[in-house]
């Protein structure tokens, strides 16, 4: 997928068209495990975002350094203390939230987004390229843990950042807010969104008979 | 690419072990440093937290103590080489007389997913729990949560006098002890229950000793 590589399309690229969860269905674990609430999402999407933004302008500014033998390891050396530095800043400033999200912030070591982009991309290209690639991933990321989030939210809890939608009288569908609920809405999400892009995709020539009857090629 | 190549592009094993030493040591460095700054931070949130959570199961006492549990009973402050940050501890609350309010105490058992941590007024004279507090807890969202989020429940420790009982909502007999469980979260709220219990168990006669001297 390396059609057009200006900037633009650098920074754009991660956010819809080859959004990281929704596209490349990577980072499923806290895709899943984290968003029960709008809240949570947010912080796991900033911490994310951060945790990428930092890696990448790091391991490109310093890829003629790291030997290739050894470059797994130190950009699991260098995403490990970024991660390391969001998860202490979370629970200075946003305690609640740190509680809510417990080990998942540290397990964004092992998010394979990151990873995937420093191998694939920010070890090989100048660092404002990798800068805009991974704004555009952790934007895509945060989008698609923000779409969760929102709408387990709103369903499983009836309320939207802790603020009450519908009054007393709603009865929560609680199931969203557990884990089969992630599934159900991941399921739904990529269902809608393959329909849609089916949809759009190019027809197969449809022949028209000059009495209307269309036949098409299958398949 | 040919094996000339590669032979020329070998790296030493040295530039490979001091690449990943310097670089562990940057990352250790920053780290220290962050930790530095969120560290204070993260103890003072916890402070506050169980100051609020102190004020809270003793309807706002005008000041509290802190007593340390040892095997001699209630003590103001440890001695004999024992190291009071990992002693267990009980806060006795004052009114503004001077008049002792109450225990608050903390305690902690496992409940359906993890440990439930939590703290509870106590009379010990009347044997009466003040109110609870749930602190840290990793039940069910939707369900076993409720011990924290359903204020009926939190409400029907407020009165009750220990040895607590879980019945059924509305099946009580009129028991001094009974609280009511929540449908749906059986085992989360007999595990609040229990852990109350347990808790009181081992510290009620120390409690009773000390209030029974210091305060006659």
């Amino acid at each position: 997928m390396s059609a057009p590589s200006s900037r633009g399309d650098d920074l754009l690229r991660g956010i819809w068209r080859e959004n990281p969860v929704l596209v490349q269905l990577l980072g499923l674990c806290p895709m899943l495990a984290v968003t029960n609430t709008v809240a949570n999402s947010l912080a796991m999407g900033l911490a994310t975002f951060f945790v990428l933004l930092g890696s990448s302008v790091l391991v490109s500014t310093l890829k003629s350094v790291i030997p290739h033998e050894v470059r797994i390891s130190a950009y699991i050396l260098i995403i490990a203390t970024f991660v390391t530095m969001a998860d202490l800043v979370l629970a200075a400033v946003v305690p609640e939230i740190h509680r809510a999200l417990g080990a998942f912030i540290a397990l964004i070591v092992v998010n394979c987004i990151i990873l995937g982009r420093q191998e694939a991309f920010a070890s090989k290209r100048p660092v404002g390229r990798s800068a805009l690639d991974a704004i555009g991933t952790g934007a895509g990321f945060m989008l698609a843990l923000l779409l969760m989030g929102a709408f387990r939210e709103i369903l499983g809890s009836g309320s939207l950042l802790g603020v009450s939608l519908f009054g007393p009288g709603y009865e929560p569908w609680v199931v969203m807010i557990l884990p089969p609920g992630g599934f159900l809405t991941l399921g739904a999400i990529l269902l809608l969104l393959g329909w849609s892009r089916q949809r759009r995709a190019p027809q197969p020539r449809v022949r028209r008979w000059p009495h209307g009857v269309a036949t098409g090629r299958a398949g | 690419m040919n094996a000339g190549a590669d032979a020329a592009r070998e790296v030493p094993s040295w530039r490979l072990l001091a690449t990943l030493g310097v670089a562990g040591a940057a990352a250790g460095l920053l780290v220290v440093l962050v930790q530095g700054w969120a560290e204070p931070r993260i103890e003072a949130h916890r402070t506050a937290v169980l100051e609020g959570a102190i004020r809270n199961v003793l309807g706002e006492p005008a000041r509290y103590d802190t007593l340390y549990v040892t095997d001699a009973g209630l003590v103001r402050e440890t001695s004999g080489g024992i190291d009071a940050s990992t002693t267990d501890r009980v806060y006795l609350g004052y009114d503004a007389a001077g008049q002792p309010v109450g225990f608050a105490i903390t305690a902690a058992e496992p409940g359906f997913q993890d440990l439930i941590r939590l703290i509870f007024g106590y009379e010990a004279a009347s044997g009466e729990v003040l109110g609870m507090e749930v602190l840290e807890n990793k039940e069910t969202p939707g369900l076993g949560d409720k011990i924290v989020k359903d204020a009926s429940f939190v409400a029907e420790f407020e009165g009750a006098r220990a040895p607590l009982l879980g019945v059924k909502p509305g099946a009580g007999e009129g028991d001094p002890g009974e609280v009511d469980m929540i449908t749906g979260a059986t085992i989360s709220s007999r595990a609040v229950i229990s852990i109350i219990n347990h808790r009181l168990e081992r510290l009620d006669p120390l409690l009773r000793s000390y209030v029974a001297a210091e305060h006659p």
